[in-house]
């Protein structure tokens, strides 16, 4: 008989022989909950991530970098359509998924809880923020949940321009004027640590990562894709001229990684419980986007209706028309 | 004349292998929507070829006009800016 235990057992055995877990499939309750949380927290990031970016592009400093960056939050506003809908498949609605972004039951990272206050942010986030980004969602290509690894493949295959995006954008400042540079570095400087959080807290602080690795919902550690980011970023940092703002940064020859400074978890918490610079301007941005939005989403169920009622007054005139009844 | 209705058309959708998408087959006429999955079983995965299958009426498929297939799809065409290429960073940087 196929009690709990025994599907679990199996559940597991699946996941171990790293089959992917399709929406239909039996699956642990707690596995579908964590599934919605973190896919719909996903895809609210890349809403709500469209909000720093979005206020610069009228201000980019020229037409290629508005193109670029228009490109880059349109894409967002895609990645978050997949991440959506992988979550629905779950059982859950957009309505639904919506409501809890806007009441805070449901976060986003919070990284764009920060603002951008000079267009080096622009180029700091595309390097950094989709950089740390990327190196998670690599992983996630790979994760158990079959609907959410596809969107992740999708979503990885069309990042890979934002970055380079982000990166040329710091290297012109770079190689330009002494103010241009500083301002690359002031932004580096304020970008920094918050990108180091968006991997969230140390694996000892994480009660959720055992299980999500068991599950391989996650593929590797917070700490490992930390790591993982400062190695990369360090040298392309050195490329660029910069200075990275952390005294503690250096090459650990026994362990092959860099070492680096403390993070500062007072202010992540901070951030994530509410109290970050820009979370309430940016729940304010989609609540306003949700309500002035109400009309249009009204107006073509209206028209939806109107046609098909249209549809079916003709096709009972064609049907009388067939049988005689009228000319 | 015979006034038997004609079965509906189904397009069948399979999953190849575990872990990724269903595409698009073919399709078939069934009476409904039980016997469109087992005739596409016998049709379509006779040597294996799925581990899932998705059927649905091929009335309920919108395609878009290939007619329209210029305005629709031509104004992608000279958006360069969306591909990694277009940003030009030195090949010595690694990992980007």
């Amino acid at each position: 008989m196929d009690n709990i235990e025994n599907l679990a057992t199996r559940f597991q055995e699946r996941i171990d022989a790293g089959e992917k877990i399709e929406p239909k499939d039996w699956m642990p309750e707690k596995y579908r909950k964590t599934h919605i949380r973190q896919i719909s927290q996903h895809a609210h990031s890349e809403i709500v991530g469209m909000l720093p970016e979005g206020n610069w592009i009228t201000r980019a400093p020229s037409l290629k970098r508005k193109l670029g960056l228009l490109a880059k939050v349109q894409d967002e506003a895609g990645h978050g359509l997949y991440l959506y809908s992988a979550a629905e498949t779950l059982g859950i609605s957009r309505d639904e998924m919506t409501q809890q972004l806007l009441t805070g039951k449901a976060k986003y990272s919070s990284i764009f809880n920060y603002p951008t206050l000079t267009w080096a942010d622009i180029g700091a986030i595309g390097w950094l923020v989709d950089g740390a980004a990327i190196i998670n969602q690599v992983m996630l290509t790979r994760t158990s949940f079959g609907p959410y690894a596809r969107a992740m493949v999708r979503i990885c295959k069309e990042e890979s321009f934002h970055q380079r995006q982000g990166y040329e954008i710091m290297l012109t400042l770079c190689n330009g004027t002494p103010e241009q540079k500083e301002m690359a570095q002031d932004a580096l400087n304020r970008t920094w640590w918050p990108a180091l959080m968006m991997f969230g807290p140390r694996d000892e602080d994480s009660p959720n990562t055992k299980q999500s690795m068991a599950w391989k919902i996650k593929r590797k550690t917070n700490d490992e894709l930390r790591q993982q980011f400062v190695d990369i970023t360090v040298p392309q940092a050195e490329f660029l001229g910069l200075k990275m703002p952390d005294p503690e940064i250096k090459w650990n020859e026994e362990r092959g990684h860099y070492d680096f400074g403390a993070i500062d978890w007072d202010e992540f918490w901070q951030v994530v419980k509410g109290n970050g610079p820009c979370n309430k301007e940016r729940i304010a941005a989609r609540q306003k986007a949700w309500d002035d939005g109400q009309w249009v989403r009204d107006a073509a169920l209206a028209y939806s209706a109107k046609k098909s009622e249209n549809e079916e007054k003709s096709n009972g005139i064609k049907a009388q028309r067939s049988e005689g009844k009228i000319a | 004349m015979s006034n038997k209705k004609e079965w509906p058309l189904f397009e069948i959708f399979i999953r190849s292998k575990n872990g990724l998408e269903h595409r698009h087959a073919g399709s078939l006429h069934a009476a409904d929507p039980t016997m469109a999955l087992e005739n596409a079983r016998d049709v379509y995965t006779r040597r294996q070829e799925g581990v899932s299958i998705w059927v649905v009426e091929s009335k309920d498929i919108h395609a878009s006009n290939p007619e329209q297939a210029g305005e629709l799809f031509e104004p992608a065409k000279d958006k360069v800016y969306r591909h990694p290429t277009f940003y030009e960073l030195p090949i010595e940087l690694k990992h980007i």
